[in-house]
């Protein structure tokens, strides 16, 4: 057998290392902004990717380095703890507009010091108009800006920042090192010749790599040598011996092949946080860590010094130090994904290329680091199919059960052929991995550009009630007036006509942003580690890699689902309700806008006290006035919630939630991005579902405006009543494997439903009973609602609790306000 | 599947999912109504009449009670059969006093049977013998009430004398492949370290019956009483805490028997 249940004990040093981490308070650094624009004053005119690799070699020579206390995996993108770098090639304006309010946020807020808004202002005056943000944005079409104005999807994630996800060759530098890396480069510009047609871009890059994965070698070596002096300093023998030790790791790794398992650590994090400082992206995923780091541990394990407590602090410092890398994001994106999470997924388990289980000793310490750890990163995964060992399982239920909201659950038997479908070998999909939150694909052969928008569904079945206008403007195509249609069938076809426009413009806007990425800004040290690059002489960005994706998710299925079906039961079936009144309905928001007076009040009220009123606020106020409970519009949201709702193993409405999902997922899967891939949907939302749903008005399910959607491929928030197996049989009816970028299903647990080794078998059976019937993903939140409560009371108290957000766990008191209610809000399945 | 069993009526008045501590794995619960008993404590006040009522639930009324057929429930019974697999888990009956219903009951049980489904029922055995055996073969698991071994006292809290029942319980446990002896503890009836350690002994008896459950009186029942307009007799007694729960276990297990503080 290649693994023992049994894990080492955490040690000390983990305890002292979180409680530094959490002690500071994020802070914007400027250090890397000012060396890469220094960088690009001096290129210009050059190729831009040799601009860029000059850049990134520029940074790594002179950008400050910081060993911390008690580390012993080193490498750190900011001076400070969970400090943040700002990257002005991707946009700037945004960082300069909310100076002021940055730190006073109500999401994932940063300190940023006067000194520093200076330093950064005159920085941005060189980045006008020379930003990726601002090509993609002179690329789209006038309708698709109007689409995006009318937020009937945003694509703000690539718009504004490097696109990240991805996972690389971690293996290949483990194995032979950046000397090994630009061995192969070297070797390829032997073979091309001057004379070839692609031979100017293509030696371009092959220079840029040369001149990427040089650099890293020598910031390794500014380590290595900062550990030696700290060493020399140090008087604590214990730690001058580990300083030495430090110092010896990073003069040999990542440059060369590792040799002991503490290299293989310390080369992993180079290349990790590294990825991180050239691009900007988040969900930069480590992947299939317990698969390539075990050749390490292996032979570790086997040598006469092996001491198994050791082994298992390193990885858990691994995992500290994957919390120490920050990000910085605007405002509203910061709302969408908050709780300062950077989405680095790891996974353990599942298949080897050849079919075998892959599950070994790494996969449980994996485990066991996040029961050490306890905090949001990494986001992790495990992986399932039919020979997952049961152990396995019983492990990860344990982490399950301690609440962090890990791991999130994969079935290989759902995923794999989702990706064979998608054009991947038997072999390649058999070892795929997740990046960022749900999304499967294949690491280091793979430019997935997943997560690429988020599309509104709710939105598109507002603009049948409008004849495709927003606010007096015709934003889609202009329908007959609601009143007109005559059958449920025919309403069906008015809300594809406008799924169909507004997905053409969500490719319009995904493909502006691709092409402006591939100008802009190639990554020529991410070229190094992703498979094709070297070959083809191509960055990711302009098609590089074996494989090619666009993945933007759509959400709000359920209340789609549940709104269609309301319709055609009432409208339709029953004739209880005619469209026109249901439109009057909708407008009146179920009759809460009846307190339009109250509304102004609290608004001049405010006004008074000198706070701004915009529209989020406005809605924010919208928001929590109180239901109506006399008018004839709160008899018809009555009537309307009476209806079967998805979620509770109803086969009829569930039917139609699968059609539902298909007007997104079937129609987008025709399109083709400029790098020659595919789109493909996921259903999934992030934490978007809270900020987008504030956007949005009155659905037909009952849903009042400007609240939550539902989340991911999740029935709506109170909608499923008859328990977790109903509504995952519910979810699983769904067609998962068409939503090939990932579909995400929350289920929220009472502590009590895990207790005792009976609990904890009955959560396995569930994940199983609801992966046997073709379920995607599962993730859990076990927290009782009065925990949450009280956390909201008394954050103080409730520092360290972690809440599954959707995709990925998060401190529930870094959320805002909103986002919190939601989470408290969603049905709680507790075990009876 | 046999076409009369289908057909067969039962009244229900709820059916429960995903339950995970009344026999092994998950289950579905399926609550029959009309009981024999009416005990004090009763959790489920609306299941005790045969007759379809009316409950104020949240303050809106609540029809309790449904005539269906086995294949009616049978039907949503289904719908979980790969978690009763995958867990080893299967349907419970339930109530009221199941038995009540044997008809409905055995038709229910021999369906879920024959399509591999694993039973259990939650039963105080309180009937007639007769009306129990022709059932026993259907069964993976009995889950008895066992409340107290005096019957004057038992009659005093439930209406009705231990007598049949302990003479049933000897009968079924001889022929039964699982059967599991479950008390609740309701404070000033039967949680006193003598009271449970002599239902354990009596359990420990029973032709192979090797586990027992306690299950702490708890006061979730309230509610259903002022819905039903009815005296909630239990006044303010409140649950028995953990260290009593852990102290009456002990006394349990001094005759040999496993318990489990529970179920």
């Amino acid at each position: 057998m290649k693994y023992t249940v049994e894990t080492a004990e955490k040690t000390p040093r983990i305890d002292l290392l979180k409680k530094n981490l959490m002690a500071a308070k994020p802070q914007i650094e400027v250090e890397r902004a000012v060396l890469l624009t220094e960088s690009y004053m001096k290129t210009e005119g050059e190729p831009m990717v040799i601009r860029r690799a000059k850049a990134f070699q520029n940074i790594l020579e002179n950008i400050p380095i910081v060993i911390r206390d008690h580390e012993l995996i080193v490498g750190s993108t900011a001076k400070n703890s969970r400090g943040c770098q700002i990257f002005p090639e991707f946009s700037c304006q945004w960082v300069e507009d909310e100076f002021e309010t940055v730190a006073t946020r109500s999401a994932d807020p940063f300190e940023i010091s006067d000194e520093n808004k200076k330093i950064l202002s005159g920085i941005f005056k060189y980045w006008k108009g020379r930003t990726t943000s601002e090509l993609a944005e002179s690329y789209m079409t006038s309708a698709t800006r109007d689409a995006i104005a009318a937020n009937i999807f945003t694509v703000g994630n690539y718009f504004f920042n490097g696109v990240g996800h991805v996972s690389v060759r971690y293996d290949k530098v483990l194995k032979i090192g950046y000397k090994g890396i630009i061995a192969e480069a070297e070797a390829e510009l032997e073979k091309i010749n001057v004379g070839d047609a692609d031979y100017v871009t293509k030696s371009a890059l092959l220079n840029a790599v040369i001149i990427s994965a040089s650099a890293a070698i020598t910031y390794a070596n500014r380590y290595a040598n900062l550990a030696l002096q700290m060493a020399e300093k140090e008087t604590d023998a214990t730690r001058k011996k580990e300083l030495l030790n430090i110092a010896l790791n990073c003069s040999r790794v990542p440059a060369n092949g590792a040799e002991t398992f503490w290299e293989a650590c310390q080369s992993f994090w180079f290349v990790q946080m590294l990825l991180q400082t050239e691009s900007n992206g988040h969900s930069i995923s480590p992947g299939r860590f317990d698969q390539y780091m075990y050749p390490y541990y292996e032979a570790y394990k086997s040598s006469p010094e092996f001491d198994k407590s050791f082994a298992q602090e390193l990885v858990d410092c691994v995992w500290i130090k994957l919390n120490d890398m920050n990000k910085i994001r605007d405002a509203v994106s910061a709302e969408g994904f908050a709780g300062y999470s950077m989405f680095q997924n790891l996974i353990v388990g599942g298949q080897t290329a050849e079919g075998l289980d892959a599950t070994n000793d790494m996969s449980f310490m994996c485990i066991a680091a996040c029961m050490h750890v306890m905090l949001p990163q990494p986001s992790f995964s495990i992986r399932v199919w039919n020979k997952t060992p049961h152990e396995l399982l019983l492990k990860a239920a344990e982490l399950t059960r301690t609440g962090s909201g890990l791991p999130a659950y994969y079935n290989d038997e759902v995923i794999i052929p989702a990706l064979i479908g998608r054009g991947l070998t038997v072999e390649d999909a058999r070892e795929y991995n997740i990046i960022g939150c749900v999304e499967p694909q294949k690491g280091g052969k793979t430019w997935g550009w997943h997560d690429a928008a988020f599309f509104n569904m709710c939105r598109v079945l507002e603009l049948v009630f409008s004849q495709g206008e927003d606010k007096g403007k015709q934003i889609s195509i202009r329908t007959k007036p609601v009143e007109e249609i005559k059958s449920f069938e025919e309403f069906m076809d008015v809300y594809k006509v406008h799924m169909n426009y507004m997905i053409g413009l969500l490719v319009n806007a995904d493909n502006a942003i691709d092409v402006a990425h591939a100008e802009r800004c190639p990554l020529p040290y991410l070229s190094g580690m992703i498979d094709g690059c070297i070959e083809s002489g191509k960055t990711p960005e302009q098609g590089g890699a074996i494989y090619n994706f666009t993945g933007p998710q759509g959400f709000g299925v359920a209340n789609v689902a549940d709104s269609l079906y309301a319709i055609k039961k009432l409208v339709f079936d029953e004739k209880k309700i005619t469209l026109a009144k249901l439109k009057e309905t909708l407008n009146a928001n179920y009759g809460k806008n009846e307190a339009s007076d109250l509304v102004d009040k609290i608004r001049h009220e405010l006004e008074a006290h000198g706070v701004k009123v915009g529209e989020k606020e406005l809605a924010e106020i919208k928001r929590q006035l109180p239901e109506s409970s006399t008018s004839e519009y709160s008899d018809i949201r009555d009537m309307i919630l009476s209806v079967d709702k998805f979620g509770n193993d109803l086969e009829e409405v569930d039917a139609l939630a699968r059609e539902a999902a298909y007007t997104y997922t079937k129609p987008l899967q025709q399109y083709k991005n400029p790098r020659g891939g595919v789109f493909h949907a996921g259903l999934y939302p992030v934490s978007a579902n809270v900020p987008l749903g504030a956007q949005t008005g009155a659905t037909p399910d009952g849903r009042y405006a400007y609240t939550p959607m539902a989340d991911g491929v999740s029935p709506s928030a109170g909608m499923d009543v008859s328990g977790p197996t109903a509504s995952a049989n519910s979810v699983a009816k769904l067609d998962h494997g068409i939503a090939s970028n990932g579909t995400l299903f929350n289920m929220k647990f009472h502590p009590s439903a895990l207790e005792g080794m009976s609990g904890l078998e009955s959560f396995v059976s569930l994940v199983r009973g609801y992966f046997d019937q073709k379920g995607m993903h599962v993730q859990f939140n076990v927290v009782s609602r009065d925990t949450l409560r009280d956390a909201q009371l008394h954050p103080e108290k409730y520092q360290s609790l972690i809440v599954r957000v959707a995709g990925y766990s998060a401190l529930f008191t870094t959320l805002s306000k909103s986002l919190q209610d939601d989470i408290i809000n969603r049905t709680e399945q507790g075990g009876f | 599947m046999l076409e009369k069993d289908l057909m067969t009526r039962g009244r229900i008045f709820d059916i429960q999912k995903f339950s995970t501590h009344d026999g092994p794995g998950i289950r579905t619960i399926v609550f029959l109504k009309g009981c024999l008993l009416r005990c004090r404590w009763c959790c489920n006040p609306e299941s005790q009449s045969y007759d379809i009522q009316t409950m104020l639930q949240g303050g809106k009324e609540k029809t309790i009670g449904e005539d269906v057929t086995v294949a009616e429930v049978f039907e949503k019974i289904k719908k979980d059969k790969v978690y009763y697999t995958r867990s080893g888990g299967g349907i419970t009956l339930s109530g009221g006093e199941t038995l009540c219903q044997a008809e409905f009951a055995e038709a229910l049980l021999r369906t879920c049977k024959n399509y591999g489904i694993n039973t259990a029922i939650e039963t105080t055995l309180c009937v007639p013998f007769y009306m129990i055996e022709p059932l026993i073969p259907l069964i993976d698991t009995f889950l008895v009430d066992i409340k107290h071994m005096n019957s004057a006292k038992h009659e005093e809290f439930t209406t009705m004398k231990n007598e049949l029942i302990l003479q049933n319980a000897v009968e079924v446990a001889k022929r039964a492949k699982s059967f599991i002896v479950r008390v609740p503890v309701i404070p000033t009836f039967n949680d006193t370290e003598e009271e449970i350690k002599d239902i354990a002994s009596f359990a420990k008896s029973l032709h192979g019956v090797e586990q027992m459950h306690l299950l702490p009186y708890h006061r979730l029942g309230y509610d259903k009483y002022v819905g039903l307009g009815r005296e909630y007799k239990m006044g303010d007694i409140t649950p028995p805490d953990k260290e009593h729960m852990n102290t009456l276990k002990k006394a349990a297990e001094s005759t040999g028997i496993k318990v489990v503080i529970g179920g």
